[in-house]
């Protein structure tokens, strides 16, 4: 009896292993194969000019001419929302953490509302933001791309950056007020040059994320040839210049969408991937 | 000596590049308590965790040597891991109760060897639960949460527990280091009854509940068996005059 | 020194005053949404928005029926292949898999869930819209491969690395010693996993596949460039489908030139927030409720 027990144990355990690699397999083969076919459609569609033109000739029909609208678009949109929603994350975490205590009501509210809002999906950021055009009087622009992705960065920068902050062991700002410095200053010139690694990395974080959004400013950034001069010229970006072009006939067209998603895809592993150098390396210096 | 079915020879194992256990041998003398002495870090739970092949779930450990339950290495190959560890029962120092009730706890064991009858675990579970005298403290409640437990009856519910599967060695990672001195006591007291049918070996760092209530001693130090005997002559009259210091609290 | 108290008095205030509007961000947007859907909801019923499925916006009936069954087919069906896939590659990561392929696997992982979402949509048209109209023939059935379930599979791949992550931190934060003392009790590991780790693990892994859920809900661009957005019930598999999200990514252009038709997008846009947003809350209710069990 106990052989056969044994069996049927060691069985079960047997497919599932099976099934658990199949599993693994299987999500990292579709990160494979994105990668592949974005790199085999990019690569034939890359070259210099596409990089550095801008579409030429009528919009749908221009069979000549480059991404560098939606790239430079992309660029201006993903600092200006970042450093944006920068302005605004570092101060509440900063104040979450440091000014109040972890566990009073303000905190809590703060870190429920933040979770709430982190989960919203970016269609939603666009039709609020959408709204606000309306009721401000702007035109779908540069300025109002801004904006909208500040707030689709906002929920995602507050929680990475507050992570960091909160793991900042108690003494140390105990240590600073000791020496008589407010809260403020503590802030700044000591809980910030702790946790500046994870902060930088926060940041990459939410411009990776904004920088690759396309409902936020599918209503809100207009879409444009040319590369926008001031705050209220439309912009075109990346992930627009994608989702507009791919589904054309004309292969000029769409050889611009595969450009400008190989080029999209290499910005945002290239964040990803510097966020993590920048923790590993940073994290070597740490004692804990 | 006594006879003994448990017996380990030449046993080394490396963490990495360091190496925990020297070159340890000994036998554990049957239906006895038998106690693995020394100060921190010298490898004593390293040891006790070789005895029941628990040491290889631990990530990167090498070992080499023989560890023999009734004259069959446990360590060869077609050995199945399973029925080794279910012929020893492990108490660790912090009472590990999973995560369901008190009644579940106890019947885990018999149901992962396929025992699924009702009449038998009901069985099983107030046997061992009187054996750890706990019965009569959760008889009531026998489906609530076993965490609702304060942790010295946490404790003997994991004595229990390994009884459940009727191992023929139990092993005793510091049992009662994590225990108030009351419970503490109960566990001491359960250990000595049960050495009538079952063989104990203990580390303990606490050389007074050595004296008090093992039969034999090994005293290990940085890795290596210094000393073994019974307890009567390795703490009156030690060989090795590190033993002599050790007892005598010279060095800790 | 007044100076330094001064600034300190400022900075408290202005910090105060962004973390409120924060907070009030969430609301900002409910009302800005709700402001601007009245219009519809005054003119219909909004049971009668929900439950009829004729969308002529041109005849001023706007139900919204097919796009709610688009939705909820797309995410459950999509949540059908990725919670066992999911489920099984954390488990794998952080139960069996040797250290260095761990090390070397969960980097992709978060890379993957980095990748934007009009690159999935991409890869979704180029390979799975394929790929699933020869499968549909196969079956005798014809379908351009615009359809339910090309919309399910590219979800479900982008679902996936974040249930991945999650369950994978869950589980490792799962004490080693229970694991030890089922061992030691004679139960295989995989015994160990089935009732003892992923039992103590319960609330969380399932607090992790609800906020999946609530993502994929929200998932818009993606699933957009695959399903084939036709307002209609699907009735299979094959057919295409118009998930409520797509619903205002897709006619943003005419929002203004057909009366209440911006109002009802808007409509579509505030229930889409809702349905998110008690997702979430129920996934913390359920965290919460379920902390006190925990040994």
């Amino acid at each position: 009896m106990k052989l056969t027990g044994i069996s049927i144990r060691k069985l079960e355990e047997d497919v599932f292993k099976v099934l658990m690699r199949l599993a693994t397999s299987i999500v990292i083969g579709s990160l494979v194969l994105i990668i592949g076919i974005v790199a085999i459609k990019g690569y034939s569609s890359l070259n210099i000019d596409m990089l550095t033109q801008t579409p030429k000739g009528g919009y749908y029909l221009g069979k000549s001419g480059g991404i560098l609208n939606a790239i430079v678009g992309s660029l201006y949109v993903g600092l200006g929302a970042t450093l944006l929603a920068m302005m605004i994350s570092l101060p509440v975490v900063l104040y979450v953490n440091v000014f109040v205590g972890p566990r009073s009501l303000i905190a809590r509210i703060v870190r429920f509302t933040i979770d709430l809002l982190w989960g919203v999906p970016s269609i939603v950021y666009g039709a609020f933001g959408f709204i606000l055009m309306l009721f401000l009087g702007m035109r779908a622009s540069l300025g109002a791309a801004i904006i909208t992705v500040a707030f689709l960065e906002l929920p995602v920068m507050v929680r990475a950056m507050d992570e960091v902050v909160r793991m900042v062991p108690v003494e140390i700002a105990e240590a600073s007020y000791g020496l008589g410095a407010t809260r403020l200053e503590t802030a700044f010139k000591v809980i910030v040059r702790q946790t500046m690694p994870g902060l930088i990395t926060a940041v990459l974080i939410a411009f990776g994320r904004g920088i690759g959004d396309t409902a936020s400013v599918l209503f809100t950034a207009g879409f444009t040839d040319r590369i926008p001069t001031s705050l209220g010229d439309p912009a075109a970006t990346l992930p627009l210049a994608i989702f507009f072009q791919l589904g054309t006939p004309y292969p000029a067209v769409q050889g611009r969408a595969y450009a400008a998603a190989a080029v999209l895809t290499l910005i945002v592993l290239s964040v990803s991937i510097a966020s993590r150098l920048i923790s590993r390396y940073f994290a070597r210096n740490t004692v804990e | 000596m006594a006879k003994s079915h448990l017996q380990v020879r030449d046993l080394n194992v490396w963490y990495g590049e360091r190496q925990a256990l020297r070159n340890v041998s000994f036998d554990i003398p049957d239906r006895q308590i038998t106690a693995i002495i020394g100060p921190s870090g010298c490898g004593k739970s390293t040891l006790l965790k070789c005895m029941n092949r628990l040491l290889e779930a631990s990530g990167s450990v090498r070992i080499a040597g023989q560890v023999l339950v009734d004259n069959e290495n446990i360590y060869a190959d077609h050995i199945d891991v399973t029925r080794v560890r279910r012929k020893m029962g492990l108490l660790a120092q912090r009472p590990q109760v999973l995560p369901m009730s008190i009644y579940d706890n106890v019947a885990y064991g018999p149901r992962i060897h396929h025992l699924n009858r009702r009449s038998e675990l009901d069985n099983i579970v107030e046997r061992y639960l009187k054996v750890a005298s706990l019965w009569d403290e959760v008889h009531d409640r026998l489906r609530s949460p076993a965490a609702s437990l304060s942790i010295g009856q946490q404790q003997r519910l994991c004595l229990a527990r390994g009884l459940a599967v009727s191992p023929e060695i139990i092993l005793g990672d510091e049992p009662t280091s994590a225990l108030d001195p009351k419970s503490s006591k109960n566990v001491e007291e359960l250990l000595v009854e049960l050495k009538k049918d079952y063989t104990i070996v203990l580390v303990t760092h606490i050389l007074r509940q050595a004296r008090r209530i093992a039969d034999h001693v090994i005293f290990l130090y940085l890795g290596e068996v210094i000393e073994a005997g019974p307890t009567q002559e390795v703490f009156k009259n030690p060989k090795q005059e590190l033993t002599r210091q050790y007892v005598e609290g010279v060095i800790s | 020194m007044d100076s330094r108290n001064f600034k300190e008095r400022i900075a408290k205030a202005g910090f105060l005053v962004m973390s409120v509007s924060c907070c009030l961000l969430v609301v900002a947007l409910a009302a800005g949404l709700y402001y601007k859907s009245r219009p519809v909801l005054q003119s219909q019923s909004f049971l009668q928005i929900l439950f009829s499925s004729e969308w002529s916006p041109l005849r001023g009936r706007f139900g919204m029926l097919a796009f709610l069954t688009g939705t909820f087919y797309v995410t459950i069906i999509a949540m059908i292949i990725s919670v066992p896939v999911s489920l099984l590659t954390a488990i794998y990561l952080s139960e069996y898999a040797p250290r260095s392929l761990r090390h070397f696997i969960l980097p992709l992982i978060d890379v993957l869930s980095g990748i934007p979402s009009v690159v999935y949509g991409v890869c979704g048209v180029l390979v799975v819209v394929p790929a699933v109209s020869r499968l549909a023939e196969s079956f005798g059935v014809y379908s351009s491969g615009y359809s339910l379930l090309s919309g399910a599979i590219v979800l479900a791949v982008m679902a996936c690395p974040y249930i991945t992550n999650v369950s994978h931190e869950i589980l490792t934060a799962v004490p080693h010693g229970i694991r030890e003392a089922s061992l030691s009790l004679g139960a295989t590991k995989w015994q160990t996993v089935k009732y003892v780790v992923l039992r103590r693990a319960r609330a969380g892994v399932l607090a992790a596949i609800m906020l999946g859920f609530a993502r994929a809900i929200g998932e818009t661009i993606a699933v957009l460039m695959v399903v084939g957005n036709v307002a209609a019930i699907p009735r299979s598999l094959f057919d295409p489908a118009y998930p409520l999200p797509a619903l205002l990514a897709n006619n943003y252009g005419e929002m203004m030139s057909i009366p209440l038709y911006d109002s009802a997008l808007l409509l579509s846009a505030l229930i889409l927030l809702a349905m998110v947003l008690c997702f979430n809350l129920f996934s913390k209710a359920v965290l919460i409720l379920t902390q006190d069990q925990k040994p």
